[in-house]
This record gives C-alpha cells, sequence and structure tokens, in this order.
C-alpha cells in the first residue's frame, strides 16, 4: 500500500481530502462560537445553482467561472435570507433553511435540465465530489515527487485547494485576535474601535471561498460535515480557543485519511467487493469522532456549570 | 486634554467633561429610544445614569460610543470625537451580552484588554501577564486566574469584566448595569475599584438600576426616561419630585421619602 501505487492512487485524494477538511474547518470553528454553523452549510447548499449557472452561461468547467457564479449565489443567498427574515417576519434559522435548500433543489432541477453529459457535471459529484477520481497518473513512486515533469500532472485540484487552505491559515494566524474578540464580545470589540461587521463579513466570505473550492473536489457532503464536527467535537476537548483550533485541525485530518482508508479498503477487509464512497465515509468518520468526543470529551459537561445569568 | 485646549471642543460643548452629549436621538426601528438627550458629565467623579427600565439607559452608554447608530446628537469624550480618544475609555458591557461559554480563561478575558495597545500582531509577553494578574487580585479573582470563565459565578464574572477595564488603563470608564444579579460581596468589591478610580482622578459612568444607593454610591446623576429628566449633583437632581417625573406612578410614597432621607 506504501508503493507507486498508493502514490498514484490514493496520495492525491488523501491530500485533497485532508486539505479540503482543514480549509472548512479553520472557519467552523469561529462560525460555531459565534452561533452560525448553519452559514457554512448554506454556503455549501447554494453553491451548486451557482456552478450550474456559471456553466450554462459560459459553457465550461473552469475554475474562475465557477467560482464568481457561486460567489454570487452565494449574494443571492444572503440577500434572500434578509428578505425573508424581514418580510417574513420569521427567524433567521428558518429563513436560512427555506433559502438555501430551495436554492440546492433548484440547482438540482437546472441541472437535471441541461445538457451537462460532456463535463464531469451532476447531482451525485455534487453531493459526494470525484474525490476517488484525482489520482496522479504520471506518478511512478514517491520519487516523482521531485520530478518537475511528474508534478506537473499533478490533478489542478490540488494546487488550487493547497493554496486555499493555505491563504485561510494564513488569515486566521493574521487576524487571530479580532476574530477572538469580535467572536466573544462584540460590543467591547465595538468599543476598541474594530470593525465588527467587516471582520463578520470577512469570516462568512472566507468559509464561502472554503466552500467553493472544496465542494469542486470533494462534493458538498464534506463540506458541510466539515465545518461542524471537527470545531464542534474539538470544543469538547478544552476551554482554550488555540487548542480547540488545534485539535480540530486533528479531527479534520484524521477524518479524512481514515475515512478515505476505510472507503477503499473497509469493505474489503469485510469481505465485500466493492469499495464505497470516500467522501461519505470521511463525513460519518468525523461524525463519529464527534459522537464520541460527546460521550468521552474532557469538556462535555461544561455547559450548566457555571452560574451563568 | 483640559481646558487649555479649546481648539478640540466641538460644537460648543464642555471639553473638560470626560462626556458630553447634545440632542442624541436613537431609534430601534420606528420606536424612539432616546429623544434629544443632553448630558455633560463632570470629569473625576462618579456618575449614575438612573431610570426606569425601556428608559434607554443602556441605549444612551451604547449611542455615546457608536456602538449602534444614532439619528442625530453630538458627543465627545474629553472634548474629542469618541474615534479619536478609544484608548481612553474603557466600556464594561452588560454582562448577559456575551456567551459564558466560549472556550477562554479569566486571564484571557482581561488581556483582551490590553488589545487596543497590542494591536494585531504584537506578542505578549510576561509581563503582560503580571499586569493582568494585577488587575484580577485588585477585583480579588487572581485566584481564578486560569479558570474557564463559564465556571465562575455571576458575580465573579462581572469582576472579570471589571478587571479587563482596569487592563485598558483608561480616563473615562463606562459601566452598563455592573451591579445586576452579583452577590454582596461582588457589588462591595466593585465599588470600591471603582472608588479607588475615582481616587485616581479617572471618571467613572455607571448605568444603575438600584435607587436606594445611589446617593451612597454616585455624585452625579443623570435621570432619563427617554428624554432627560434631570442633571445634576445627587443633592440637586436626585429628588422625590425629579424621581417622580421619571417613573410616574411606579415608586410609593414611602419609596420616595426614604430615597430622599438618603439624598439629605
Amino acid at each position: 500500500m506504501m508503493g507507486a501505487e498508493f502514490v498514484q492512487l490514493s496520495l492525491t485524494p488523501i491530500l485533497i481530502g485532508v486539505l479540503a477538511s482543514i480549509a472548512c474547518a479553520l472557519p467552523g470553528n469561529f462560525l460555531i462560537l459565534r452561533r452560525q454553523a448553519l452559514i457554512g452549510d448554506a454556503i455549501s447548499h447554494v453553491v451548486l445553482p451557482g456552478i450550474v449557472a456559471a456553466f450554462l452561461v459560459t459553457g465550461t468547467v473552469a475554475a474562475m467561472p465557477m467560482m464568481i457564479g457561486a460567489a454570487v449565489a452565494a449574494l443571492v443567498a444572503v440577500v434572500l435570507i434578509e428578505a425573508i427574515r424581514r418580510l417574513g417576519r420569521i427567524e433567521p434559522g428558518a429563513a436560512m433553511g427555506v433559502t438555501f435548500t430551495s436554492l440546492f433543489a433548484g440547482g438540482v432541477l437546472l441541472l437535471e435540465q441541461s445538457d451537462t453529459s460532456a463535463v464531469h457535471l451532476d447531482v451525485e459529484h455534487a453531493l459526494m465530489g470525484n474525490l476517488e477520481s484525482l489520482i496522479w497518473l504520471d506518478a511512478t513512486g514517491w520519487s516523482s515527487l521531485t520530478d518537475a515533469a511528474a508534478l506537473a500532472g499533478l490533478p489542478p485540484e490540488l494546487p488550487r485547494i493547497a493554496l486555499v487552505a493555505a491563504l485561510i491559515s494564513l488569515l486566521t494566524w493574521l487576524f487571530w485576535r479580532p476574530l477572538k474578540l469580535t467572536s466573544f464580545d462584540e460590543g467591547f470589540a465595538r468599543s476598541l474601535g474594530m470593525p465588527v461587521s467587516i471582520i463578520g463579513l470577512a469570516l462568512v466570505s472566507t468559509a464561502a471561498i472554503a466552500a467553493v473550492a472544496a465542494f469542486d473536489a470533494v462534493g458538498s457532503i464534506i463540506v458541510i460535515a466539515m465545518f461542524i464536527c471537527p470545531p464542534a467535537a474539538a470544543r469538547l476537548m478544552t476551554n482554550s480557543l488555540g487548542a480547540q483550533v488545534g485539535w480540530s485541525l486533528v479531527f479534520a485530518t484524521v477524518s479524512a485519511v481514515l475515512g478515505y482508508v476505510l472507503a477503499g479498503y473497509g469493505p474489503i477487509w469485510l469481505g465485500f467487493s466493492a469499495s464505497v464512497s470516500a467522501a461519505g465515509m470521511i463525513a460519518t468518520v468525523t461524525g463519529l469522532i464527534l459522537a464520541v468526543a460527546c460521550i468521552a470529551g474532557p469538556m462535555r459537561a461544561r455547559v450548566g456549570q457555571g452560574a451563568t445569568g | 486634554m483640559t481646558a487649555s485646549d479649546p481648539s478640540g471642543a466641538e460644537g460648543g460643548l464642555d471639553p473638560r467633561s470626560p462626556l458630553a452629549v447634545r440632542g442624541l436621538t436613537v431609534t430601534y426601528g420606528e420606536k424612539p429610544a432616546l429623544f434629544s438627550l443632553d448630558a455633560t458629565f463632570p470629569a473625576g467623579r462618579m456618575s449614575a445614569i438612573v431610570g426606569p427600565n425601556g428608559a434607554g439607559k443602556s441605549t444612551f452608554l451604547k449611542a455615546a460610543l457608536d456602538l449602534i447608530p444614532r439619528v442625530s446628537g453630538e458627543v465627545t469624550v474629553f472634548g474629542r470625537p469618541v474615534d479619536q480618544v478609544r484608548d481612553r475609555i474603557a466600556y464594561v458591557p452588560q454582562r448577559a451580552s456575551v456567551d459564558w461559554d466560549f472556550p477562554t480563561t479569566a486571564i484571557d478575558v482581561v488581556l483582551m484588554g490590553l488589545y487596543g495597545r497590542l494591536g494585531l500582531w504584537r506578542r505578549i509577553t510576561g509581563g503582560h501577564r503580571d499586569q493582568a494578574r494585577t488587575c484580577l487580585d485588585r477585583v480579588g479573582m487572581a485566584d481564578f486566574a486560569d479558570r474557564q470563565i463559564g465556571q465562575l459565578s455571576g458575580g465573579q464574572q462581572q469582576r472579570v469584566f471589571l478587571a479587563r477595564a482596569l487592563a485598558q488603563e483608561a480616563d473615562l470608564y463606562l459601566l452598563d448595569e455592573p451591579f445586576a444579579g452579583v452577590d454582596a460581596a461582588t457589588e462591595r468589591a466593585i465599588i470600591d475599584v471603582l472608588k479607588s478610580l475615582k481616587d485616581e482622578g479617572r471618571s467613572v459612568i455607571a448605568v444603575h438600576h438600584d435607587l436606594s444607593t445611589v446617593p451612597q454610591y454616585f455624585d452625579h446623576v443623570l435621570l432619563i426616561n427617554l428624554r432627560r429628566v434631570a442633571e445634576g449633583p445627587i443633592a440637586e437632581a436626585f429628588t422625590p419630585e425629579t424621581l417622580t417625573k421619571a417613573y410616574g406612578g411606579r415608586l410609593a410614597a414611602t419609596q420616595l421619602d426614604r430615597l430622599a432621607l438618603s439624598a439629605s
């Protein structure tokens, strides 16, 4: 498993899975603490109609039009959520739920009606991505990692998601203090003159970039799971924000690696012939990690301990 | 920023005042929350903002600090626009306004008081930690420095908030209901710290809801109910007449008598 075949068939999908998971889990930490976890969910759903519309307009599946389409769809969703909330006078969670399921459903219909047979764009792909197909055919073994010709044949999803993961890590590190302070105490942050609304918008935009980049490679199931499960499990491990973010990265990485390996080899170990969806298995593993943290996490009993008013 | 700096004065507001407002009007939707309010707080004193529920006390603090938009009105802090003097202001929000389940410790919250001076990237050193510990010590919370904030009682949480404000080393302290839902020991500890701030020449303005302690704790009072009802030294502005005006029929005659006695 660790030889040339591994480098050719498993290394790149695992790396892409890990990087996509990290890119989503990082902003997920702050979204959860702000009780905005649903936003990650909403974004990953509205990405679909955006991408389909971009394809219908441009006729290609190039990265740039897809990104723009997804961004426009996210913007439409934000406006719709606000409009429904104000005109319908219902709570934000319900407005979000209505908006993103409707837009996602619209995306599915749009996808079925349009001729996308020539390109890799269908409902199954939107949900589960095509992680298993992101293989590195030019690789002949570990030595290919230093071979420029072979590296040129890497699936383009890998450098793209690597860039996004690096960018999000850098932004989180650079703006750690404002992110932490505005998530904990918005009023105090404003009294210091911090641009609280801009920071909130930047966080949601960063989550959107992560969702769009990850969606392309791994599908929306992993995106939704990674925004919520690793940070939520990490919160149950520690009472420090820094350690929470660290744990969430560990959980995201473990989920991606373990999920991919289990999907590929698990059924065979159990005597079945075919492997199962890597995206589905990765999301399942991260859900199981959350379940274990809920039962055994050292900080699971914290709620209600304090005499908070 | 003293009286010798008249150039900093805006629109005729007293440049020596730590907080002066004129014509402050705020609305929530179409509902007015504050209407054309004037106030001039004295420097180096403890001032209370008093009024019935929904009178706009917290709204006043938030609008003065630009935390919420105002429809109209001028605000100066030491004769300057608020944005120019934010480093001289320490704001203590209502305890209930934050999620105490947040993954952070007491000392970490106090260190947030240094963020204004540290900026985005300057490292937190041992010196900063010592400073934060000193602030916790001043409010009697030194033994709880590494406690997760959700494990503290309401009174202890309020003291941590005050310690964070101390770390800011401000000239003007604005506190929103610092005594709400706290135990007697905490109330004592908080008032002692606030009085020591006053002794250092700093100005303290607090939203306060317990009428019986107003004369005992404060020098100056702003009585509001959407509009300004009265403002001035306790003896002048905190009288049965002004209280009746602010609270309408909500105070019994016996209460008013008792308050008048304690004020004189």
